[in-house]
């Protein structure tokens, strides 16, 4: 059994051990696996060979007859994978306490969780892609439903029944697939030319699935009330890593397989894009709730990973994968934040706080920390993949640049505002002030999230080595059909005359 | 004529074995139930054991009006296990009312659907047909002291003469337009060119046919029968005679109209989308867990008729599996319904009394949600497949549209399916509380499916195509 089934095997095991064992049990049994999962992923992130095989930990058994169990990953799943285990612990932490109905469900949902997503990011066959990217469904479903807020009931509803009926199209567009290319295997298909036409139908059927998970506008709406409605845990994992394989399908399935129709439709791309920058930014500005005000930020930040995407280029592509690891443990990061001054006064409206700074300064320290990793304070991880990712959009088209830039200004503006009213301000409120500091669990928590955000900001090429071979894969890939960027053309020519 | 009847030694148990325990019925009375239930069960698995010993012939018999072939042998066995798990299941829920006719009926009515299967030629068919509906009939109306089950019956038999008669309507006008009543001459007749007389006659054929399966528009009798007929025999309808039905249609339509498919085609395409979107919507407002899941029935229906619709290989192939799955499936929600009883022995049949099921019987919902997010599709359910093999048939028969429109359908099917999941484990407890407990063997049967559902059931994905494709190729 290689590395990866034993990474899917064990926390399936132990989410059944989970289910059927008490609360105390399931909370130590689950962060076992956890643990055990992440260390795994080191094990594996050790052992990948930088510039070796494009695909490596490859496992393949002709269990279903039809279809492969086939694994194996590249360098931007690896680093996915990773991101998964490395958050999947944490996200037990974060609920050690703060489940205290049918925790052994609740346990068994999440590892079953990490499980799926691990599949997702490891599968080499279409078919088994499909069966995780969809199960993942199941226990969020559970997750937001049974432990969410007051309104989790139809948040629930809203979060399964948007995503399924994305995914439904792109179904029927991988059937075609198959059915075209005779095979279900991911690696012959990457190099499977489609004829055009079909593309772009195909392009459409997954654009449908995949918009609606990363989420783009204007299919981002179940996300607030999901993120709002969903415990701690469920955010932090939901913004942390499902929202990951929405661009993770852009990056190994749209673009490599469909350049063409990639390449005709890149300005939906870009406009729908230009427009979530923008228009969720300003959503997020005016927002009373905390967390709702942090997924209106994520919607935004994908933004900027889709138009980065759709640069076709290098520095726009590790950009792009850098802001999806960066935002993973940084959304993260920043939904644990509130979860700990939920768990306090149970509420996440902003107005009821202020003045932390007082008698919370651990807190907000980590805090700060996030909010400017968050907005891309060169240092952070936030900084580097901003920074790529418009690089890339730049060349392609400066317009794009212009404004998912200013996305970037009124990101730090939301954040800044969010910032100063919870936590600087006097310390008025008399259940504020009775407010404790962190404590161990939430230290230990706290601790590797800002370490992996300031690592990621300081050397990010621990991250970007591994992925680089398979970003110019995909760029070679797009490198016939992409059209020449407008860099030059655009800018003013009074700018182009000074630089002569 | 020896050699026919050892080609049909399997139906020949089952009526042999029907009539003896009927006979020891009429003269032990009520009183031994236990000993019908086994001696039908052990004629049931006889029979089972017998069609697996001809499994593979290819033969007809009795001038050509019967067939004996692995697409006939593959629908009976699913037929006849499910019979058997209808009659193991019964006892519990008659209690005191369980009499010897029950047993006895349902081999009847398994034995009518084994000549439904292998009938190849009209006559035949309509003979299987009629003695498994007027079992049926009975059987619905089981409980005669119950008002819904009489009127359970009522309808059905209404509804379901009506049926027959559009079904002989159609058959004599095949037979007066292409001269023969046998499938295979009927299909010589339609291939040189379809004449009008011959287009009604297949209609009203597939129309018949289409009652018996409750596709949309011939569906409206289902959810008053499935909610009125004790819960057994629902149990029972939801399973063999779907098989049997879905078997004979595919077989109708494949072997006798096959050269017709442009005649028909666009008829079933609507029957499958009328039935999936129709099975979808009907199930909404739905408070009645058996009326939910006759609407599941309807829905996916619908989807076997997708497969139907491409007229392939692959698309019967699909229908098969499909046909495995959907039964393990209904079966296993249905011993969920059936544990289903308040602390007086009183029958839960709402849908908001299930609410908090979660907490006050864990593995009962788990169960159930098991089945339910099976029945929707979604992965890693086993459920899936089916519906991604029909999907796939559909593709490759260039109905790509058909394939679309189905599964954007299926959204809207899984709004229910997960309400009755948000019922069971997101609100608050229900004042009812269920405490109806199963036998070793219904839950050993409940885990099973479930488990199997889960995902086990991939493993089983090589050994199904093989079968699925031995009984397919029968037909092309």
């Amino acid at each position: 059994m290689g590395i990866l089934s034993l990474m899917l095997a064990i926390p399936a095991i132990a989410a059944i051990l989970c289910i059927f064992s008490g609360d105390r049990l399931a909370r130590f049994v689950a962060l076992g696996a956890t643990l055990v999962n992440f260390a795994l992923g080191l094990v594996m992130w050790r052992g990948f060979e930088v510039n070796g095989a494009q695909w490596q930990f490859v496992e393949r058994a002709d269990l279903f007859g039809r279809f492969q169990y086939a694994l194996g990953i590249d360098g931007m799943a690896l680093m996915l994978i990773l991101l998964t285990a490395f958050l999947m612990p944490l996200c037990i932490l974060a609920s050690w306490q703060a489940i205290q109905k049918r925790v052994g469900l609740y346990m068994g949902m999440f590892l079953l969780m990490e499980a799926i997503v691990i599949g997702v990011f490891a599968a080499q066959d279409l078919i088994l892609f499909y069966i995780f990217f969809e199960a993942a469904l199941i226990p969020m479903y559970f997750i937001i439903g049974i432990w969410g807020g007051d309104n989790r009931k139809y948040a629930a509803f809203k979060f399964f029944l948007y995503t399924l009926l994305g995914s439904v199209l792109m179904l029927i567009a991988m059937i075609v697939m198959i059915n075209t290319a005779g095979t279900s295997d991911i690696t012959a298909l990457l190099n499977y030319d489609f004829p055009t036409n079909m593309q772009f139908w195909l392009w459409l059927a997954f654009f449908a699935s995949l918009a609606v998970k990363m989420p783009m506008f204007p299919v981002h709406t179940w996300l607030p009330d999901a993120h709002v409605q969903a415990p701690t845990a469920g955010s932090m994992i939901l913004a942390g890593v499902l929202l990951k394989m929405g661009s993770y399908g852009f990056i190994r399935f749209m673009m490599p397989m469909f350049p063409d129709a990639s390449a005709d439709l890149m300005w939906v791309v870009f406009i729908l894009s230009m427009i979530a920058v923008v228009y969720t930014s300003l959503i997020a500005l005016v927002q009373n709730d905390m967390k709702k005000l942090i997924a209106y930020s994520s919607v935004a930040h994908m933004a900027i990973v889709t138009a980065g995407l759709f640069a076709f280029n290098q520095q726009g592509l590790e950009g792009a994968l850098v802001i999806m690891l960066s935002h993973g443990v940084v959304s993260a990061a920043l939904f644990f934040c509130v979860g700990v001054i939920y768990d306090r006064l149970h509420t996440r409206e902003i107005s009821r706080y202020g003045g932390l700074a007082i008698n919370m300064p651990a807190y907000a320290v980590f805090f700060l920390l996030f909010t400017m990793a968050s907005i891309g304070l060169p240092g952070t991880s936030g900084f580097v993949g901003e920074f790529l990712s418009l690089l890339g959009i730049y060349e392609a088209s400066s317009f794009v640049a212009l404004i998912c830039a200013t996305g970037i200004i009124l990101g730090a503006a939301y954040m800044l505002y969010l910032y100063r009213r919870v936590v600087f301000g006097d310390l008025t409120k008399d259940d504020v002030k009775a407010m404790t500091d962190l404590n161990a669990r939430e230290w230990a928590i706290m601790v590797p999230l800002a370490a992996v955000a300031l690592w990621m900001g300081i050397y990010p090429e621990s991250f970007l080595a591994p992925m680089r071979d398979d970003v110019a894969f995909v760029v070679e890939r797009l490198a016939d059909a992409k059209p020449a960027g407008d860099a030059q053309l655009a800018a003013p020519a009074v700018i182009a005359g000074v630089a002569q | 004529m020896i050699a026919d009847l050892n080609l049909i030694w399997p139906e020949i148990i089952l009526a042999v074995g029907a009539m003896v325990t009927l006979m020891i019925g009429v003269y032990l009375g009520d009183r031994r139930v236990a000993l019908y239930q086994i001696s039908t069960m052990v004629t049931l698995a006889a029979a089972i054991a017998a069609v697996a010993t001809i499994f593979g012939t290819e033969a007809t018999a009795f001038s050509g009006t019967v067939a004996v072939d692995n697409f006939g042998n593959f629908a009976k066995i699913l037929i006849y296990a499910a019979s058997l798990v209808c009659i193991v299941i019964a006892p519990r829920f008659f209690e005191k009312g369980m009499k010897a006719e029950y047993p006895v009926l349902v081999v009847l009515a398994a034995l009518g659907m084994g000549i439904m299967v292998s009938s190849r030629d009209m006559m035949t068919l309509y003979i299987g047909l009629e003695l498994n509906s007027l079992a049926a009939y009975v059987l619905a109306s089981f409980m005669r002291n119950d008002d819904r089950s009489s009127e359970a019956g009522l309808k059905y038999f209404v509804l379901g003469a009506l049926a027959s008669g559009m079904l002989l309507y159609g058959i004599s006008l095949l037979y007066g337009f292409s001269g023969s009543t046998q499938f295979n001459e009927i299909a010589a007749a339609l291939a040189s060119d379809v004449s009008r007389g011959e287009l009604f006659g297949l209609i009203f054929v597939l129309a018949g046919l289409a009652f018996k399966i409750s596709a949309v528009p011939f569906h409206m009798w289902t959810p008053d029968v499935y909610e009125g007929a004790p819960t057994p025999v629902t149990a029972f309808f939801a399973s063999a005679p779907k098989v049997a039905a879905m078997a004979l249609m595919t077989r109708v339509a494949i072997d006798a109209m096959g050269p017709a498919l442009g005649a028909w085609q666009q008829i079933v395409i609507f029957l499958a989308l009328a039935s999936i979107i129709l099975g979808a919507v009907g199930a909404i407002g739905q408070k009645n867990i058996k009326r939910l899941l006759a609407y599941s029935s309807i829905n996916n229906v619908g989807f076997m008729l997708i497969g139907l619709a491409a007229g392939t290989q692959a698309g019967v192939e699909a229908i098969l599996t499909y046909l495995v799955v959907y039964l393990v499936t209904t079966l296993g929600a249905f011993l969920v319904v059936l544990q289903l009883t308040d602390k007086d022995g009183n029958r839960v049949e709402s849908i908001p009394a299930l609410a908090g099921l979660s907490s006050s019987r864990p593995g009962l919902a788990a169960a159930m949600a098991v089945f339910l997010f099976s029945l929707a599709g979604i992965p890693p359910l086993f459920g899936f497949w089916p519906k991604y093999l029909v999907f796939e048939a559909a593709v490759a028969a260039d109905l790509v549209p058909l394939a679309v429109a189905g599964i954007v359908a299926s959204v809207i099917g899984a709004y229910y399916y997960i309400a009755v999941i948000k019922t069971m484990y997101f609100d608050d407890k229900s004042d009812v509380q269920i405490t109806g407990q199963g036998t070793l063997i219904d839950n050993a049967m409940l885990a099973a499916s479930a488990v199997w559902l889960c995902v086990i059931g991939y493993l089983f994905i090589p050994v199904l195509g093989t079968v699925s494709t031995s009984a397919a190729s029968v037909l092309f």
